[in-house]
């Protein structure tokens, strides 16, 4: 200890003052982040497991949890296949094509980003709703509601994702090179043939970045699915909404089981993005070398 | 000037195929999005106005609807300010500092975008809650924060936590240091640096993230609904009275409350986008 300050003090009188400034600043950041972040995290993981992980696993296989927990990645994959193929063909138009409309194209995919999630589900319930045109029309002709059931879960998750696909997508076309697809076709490559060697292999990994992250995105929504969906157990329960079910009527553990669950999913596929995204950049890092 | 008037079909085809392919492609791109986002959008501002505008206005003159913007507005702008600051400093460590634990960081100032946001309501209710761990220092403090407004602010600041770091590190990033350096030089001190070279390159990354975080807060519902519990009557959000009002069927005030909070956040949106658009020209 003594022998510690001593060299410390030595230090002082020969280099720099001790950084006292970058210190202070950064424990700020540490405490505010720590304050912020890790406390709420440790303390549901706590109590989700304070009965033993035996319970944990009991809590998260309860009908209609497990149900719900299903629902939730169903769902988010049925969006996730939906948005990848819209959501690249959408940015390949735009990046491509010159049309009448393109900036106010370009502008009203960007809305979903700004609208409330709420407001969100209040929007596509009054569109196919059981009462209005569209809803009844589907329900008395075929016998096929949207509302209420989970067809509706996949058209709200589509909505609030389909922007961050479409942008993750589209600065990676600007970036294509027209002239290796000329040349290509120069060599006699059919569209088919262009569009599968040259346009899709750089694409792939961004395409993948932005599903997992729409993925991790969709398995917590709230907001609007408990709009469209309504609150039915074992039929349109997502996780989200039986958390807080569960919340609600005082079960705390099952509540904390079924959002650790949520959160070690979520956080490991945003975490799987964030590595092929530094992947990626590296290997275009090494191609530019 | 030849030309033959008749052409085959085949032969037009063949000569138009690419053409074809392409306006197919548009037109099912401009079909999507409209049937994904546009309908959905006429749907609300059509129902909202079916009794007329007078029941639009009237349903904004309840005392219960002007409160709940109220409310809103001043908590999405603590919670814009407190975010301005901390962010700035959380993103500031990130990119200039070197020290161990610095990539953990990286991953946790995402955590929010992977935490639902019932969940995280939930997570400060297990800690200001009732039988919360920090339910001695609620009752010795008397300072109330589940089913008040402290964890209504607490809430918002979780679930917005990524935007305004996120915003600011690449702009950092992209900073020239040598600026600084050159300021040092010329013989300003620290403060000095900041306020006239660092801080006017990083404005349009605050201004950005200050947009974000502004129209994230005022959408949130998840949270808030948890951590304010049944809140009714004073502390009333604007998303809370939505919902409320949609349980009551009191459907003419849901729908225009909704569209306007659509709206307000929408031309937030739009709004920053234009000064970006006008400052980089």
């Amino acid at each position: 200890m003594n022998s510690l300050t001593a060299t410390t003090l030595g230090n002082k009188k020969q280099g720099p003052p001790p950084p006292w400034g970058r210190w202070s600043i950064r424990s700020v950041a540490i405490s505010y982040l720590a304050v912020m972040l890790i406390i709420p995290l440790l303390v549901i993981l706590y109590d989700g497991t304070r009965e033993g992980l035996g319970e944990l696993w009991r809590q998260i296989t309860l009908p209609v949890a497990w149900h719900a927990l299903k629902l939730t990645l169903w769902t988010s994959t049925v969006m996730v296949i939906i948005n990848t193929i819209m959501g690249t063909l959408t940015a390949f138009v735009l990046v491509r094509y010159e049309f009448l409309g393109k900036t106010i194209l370009n502008a009203i995919i960007d809305l979903p980003l700004a609208i409330p999630t709420l407001v969100t589900g209040v929007m596509l319930v009054i569109l196919f709703g059981p009462q209005e045109a569209i809803g009844s029309w589907l329900k008395e002709q075929f016998d096929f509601s949207i509302i209420f059931a989970p067809l509706g879960i996949i058209i709200a998750l589509l909505f609030l994702t389909f922007p961050s696909v479409v942008r993750s997508v589209q600065p990676v076309l600007l970036e294509l090179d027209l002239a290796q697809e000329h040349a290509a076709a120069t060599l006699g490559a059919g569209s088919w043939t262009i569009f599968w060697k040259i346009i899709l292999p750089p694409l792939t990994l961004p395409v993948i970045t932005g599903a997992l992250l729409s993925f991790a995105r969709a398995i917590g929504e709230f907001g609007s699915i408990v709009i469209v969906a309504g609150n039915i157990p074992l039929v349109t329960q997502t996780a989200a909404v039986y958390v807080f079910g569960e919340v609600e009527s005082e079960n705390r553990l099952g509540a904390s089981a079924v959002s650790i669950v949520m959160i070690a999913i979520a956080f490991s596929l945003m975490m799987l993005a964030n590595h092929l995204r530094k992947r990626s950049r590296n290997s275009s890092d090494k191609e530019v070398a | 000037m030849k030309r033959s008037l008749i052409v085959s079909p085949l032969e037009w085809f063949a000569k138009n195929k690419g053409k074809w392919a392409s306006w197919g492609l548009i037109g099912i791109v401009i079909v999507y999005v409209s049937v994904l986002i546009l309908a959905p959008l006429a749907a609300l501002t059509f129902s909202a106005f079916e009794k007329g505008i007078g029941a639009v206005f009237s349903s904004f003159g309840q005392p219960n609807v002007m409160l709940s913007f109220w409310n809103t507005l001043w908590i999405s702008l603590i919670v814009v300010g407190i975010h301005s600051i901390f962010g700035t400093v959380v993103a500031w460590v990130f990119v200039r500092h070197r020290f161990p634990g610095r990539d953990l960081i990286n991953g946790l100032i995402d955590m929010p975008f992977a935490v639902s946001p019932v969940v995280a309501g939930y997570m400060l209710l297990l800690l200001f809650g009732r039988n919360g761990f920090l339910a001695s220092f609620v009752e010795t403090t008397g300072i109330r924060v589940a089913f008040a407004f402290p964890g209504m602010i607490l809430a918002t600041l979780f679930v917005t936590f990524p935007f305004m770091v996120r915003e600011l590190i690449p702009v950092m990033e992209a900073f020239d240091t040598r600026q600084e350096k050159a300021a040092a030089t010329l013989g300003a001190n620290g403060w000095q640096t900041f306020w006239r070279v660092t801080f006017p390159a990083l404005r349009w990354g605050l201004i950005y993230g200050v947009t974000l975080t502004f129209a994230r807060a005022l959408g949130e519902f998840g949270a808030v609904l948890v951590i304010g519990g049944a809140a009714q009557g004073k502390m009333m959000t604007t998303t809370l009275f939505i919902y409320h009002a949609l349980e009551e069927r009191q459907y003419i005030a849901a729908y225009s409350t909704a569209l306007a909070l659509g709206v307000f956040s929408l031309l937030l949106v739009l709004g920053s986008d234009w000064l970006r658009r006008r400052g980089n020209r």
